[in-house]
């Protein structure tokens, strides 16, 4: 197999990755920064580059349960979305997972309102990390393109819907080079469609999500808590296929580097990964013992590979996009926290909430936190805290 | 349903059925007794129920769907006070 060598943005990229995949139905709504995602997409439907009912819808909601109702009947369905699409789309999410339906959902992260804003924070997904999706985010436009093919394979495997983020603007807007893998090398690697999808057209007539009651409801809930443990056994394999179809190594479910012997160790989710290894080696070269680590699938929440990675360390420094306003931090240091709480020697936690709303992160920023050293607590970096006000 | 949750790996899917299958009684407590001699055949009962519970056939009430009706008693108390065919009794006795 030899791949081409191609200049893209995040957007492209996803929307040559859906071509390739093929998907029987696309059911979307256009939302700055995933806008491109969708248009370049229907540009292919329109050129006849791809056999796909495409759906333009009048909201995320509805483009969503179109994208419910396809799947349902047995078709292999993709959709795309961000911010303000994705809370909209709420309700029918948890309705996608309930149903087991593996539909593939690209995020272009994106603060949400209010105040209005359109660049990158991981405020949207985050918002929707209980309702049942697998999660991984991208940290780069190769890998947004990598492991939205990747989503579909474990998506249809899993029997679970798969959220595929990638950081507004700077992934979704950002023209790097991709290697993009030959048609019929994608169509090996996913086959046609759902392996053995329901079927409301034609066969045996079935009711999909009837009513559960008291007496029922709490095993198809335990049930779907059992599908999600499996995903990263399945994931595993995921890659090994993938290795084999492609000749990428791709992580799982955590990247990590450097943690063996480090004191300090950090920790971050999405494109800001670049910029986080590269302070953990600075700080190595200034004598600093710094480990990296990324969370690549949040969802479900790679606990164990982060207590092996963080176990040996004296500080984590968690560096979060979003923040829960519950006063204990960002969502990844939460949980962070508490993977770590099993362990008997306990590093300390830095939940260090950044890059709201699209607020750049400076290399300065990050030595000068791994310089001065974490002290624990919840930080927002960046943000100027109030002066005291003298009396005049 | 009570399934163990292990068997329910697919999701919520069952066999397509319409509601004629569905045996929807299990909570009547007061169960209308038609009494066919005293009947004179006036169709509100069947008009009136809610569940389309009471049967008829060729103008005239045949018989009470047990297994639909919810015991609400809206057939007995739109029953003609002068025929009064209808009785509610409760769920389980004779």
């Amino acid at each position: 197999m030899t791949a081409r060598r191609v200049g893209l943005t995040g957007n492209e990229a996803v929307a040559l990755a859906w071509k390739q995949i093929r998907p029987h139905v696309v059911a979307a709504y256009p939302i700055t920064p995933a806008t491109q995602i969708v248009e370049r997409f229907s540009a292919y439907v329109a050129e006849g580059e791809v056999d796909t009912e495409f759906v333009p819808v009048e909201s995320e909601h509805s483009a969503l349960s179109a994208c419910v109702g396809a799947a349902a009947a047995g078709a292999r369905v993709v959709t795309a979305t961000a911010s303000q699409g994705l809370a909209l789309m709420h309700e029918i999410l948890y309705v996608a997972s309930g149903l087991r339906l593996p539909i593939v959902l690209n995020v272009a992260n994106r603060a949400l309102s209010a105040p209005i804003n359109i660049h990158g924070d991981h405020s949207d997904t985050m918002g929707a990390r209980d309702a049942g999706w697998v999660q991984m985010y991208a940290r780069s436009v190769q890998d947004a393109y990598d492991r939205t093919l990747l989503a579909v394979w474990v998506a249809e495997r899993a029997r679970l819907p798969v959220m595929v983020c990638l950081d507004g603007f700077t992934l979704t807007h950002s023209l790097e080079p991709v290697e993009v893998y030959p048609d019929e090398a994608v169509r090996a690697f996913l086959g046609e469609g759902p392996l053995d999808g329901y079927t409301l057209v034609g066969g045996e007539p079935i009711t999909v999500g009837p009513l559960a009651l008291p007496d029922s409801y709490m095993e198809f809930r335990r049930a779907l808590a059992a599908a999600m443990e499996r995903v990263p056994e399945i994931l595993a394999e995921g890659v090994r296929e993938f290795r084999t179809h492609f000749g990428r190594d791709l992580p799982s479910v955590v990247e990590a580097r450097g943690t063996e012997d480090a004191e300090v160790a950090l920790v971050v989710l999405g494109s800001y990964a670049d910029s986080v290894e590269q302070a953990a080696l600075r700080a190595r070269v200034r004598g600093q013992r710094a480990g990296f680590v990324r969370v690549v699938t949040f969802r479900p929440f790679p606990a164990a590979e982060l207590r092996r990675a963080l176990g040996a360390a004296r500080e984590v420094v968690v560096l979060d996009r979003a923040d829960t306003l519950s006063g204990l931090g960002g969502p990844l240091g939460v949980e962070v926290r508490a993977a770590l709480y099993e362990l008997e020697n306990r590093p300390r936690v830095t939940d260090v909430i950044f890059g709201l709303g699209g607020r750049e992160l400076r290399d300065q920023e990050l030595d000068a936190l791994l310089r001065d050293g974490p002290r624990g607590g919840v930080v927002y970096l960046g943000v100027e805290e109030p002066h005291v006000l003298e009396p005049a | 349903m009570a399934a163990r949750w292990q068997a329910l790996d697919r999701g919520p899917v069952i066999p397509a059925r319409s509601s004629v299958s569905y045996r929807t009684w299990d909570w009547r407590q007061l169960r209308p007794v038609l009494d066919l001699d005293r009947c004179v055949h006036c169709m509100l009962c069947w008009l009136y129920c809610p569940d389309s519970a009471i049967r008829a056939r060729g103008g005239r009430v045949v018989e009470v769907d047990y297994e639909h009706c919810k015991g609400c008693g809206v057939c007995a108390a739109v029953c003609p006070p002068r025929a009064s065919a209808i009785r509610m009794v409760p769920e389980g006795a004779p």
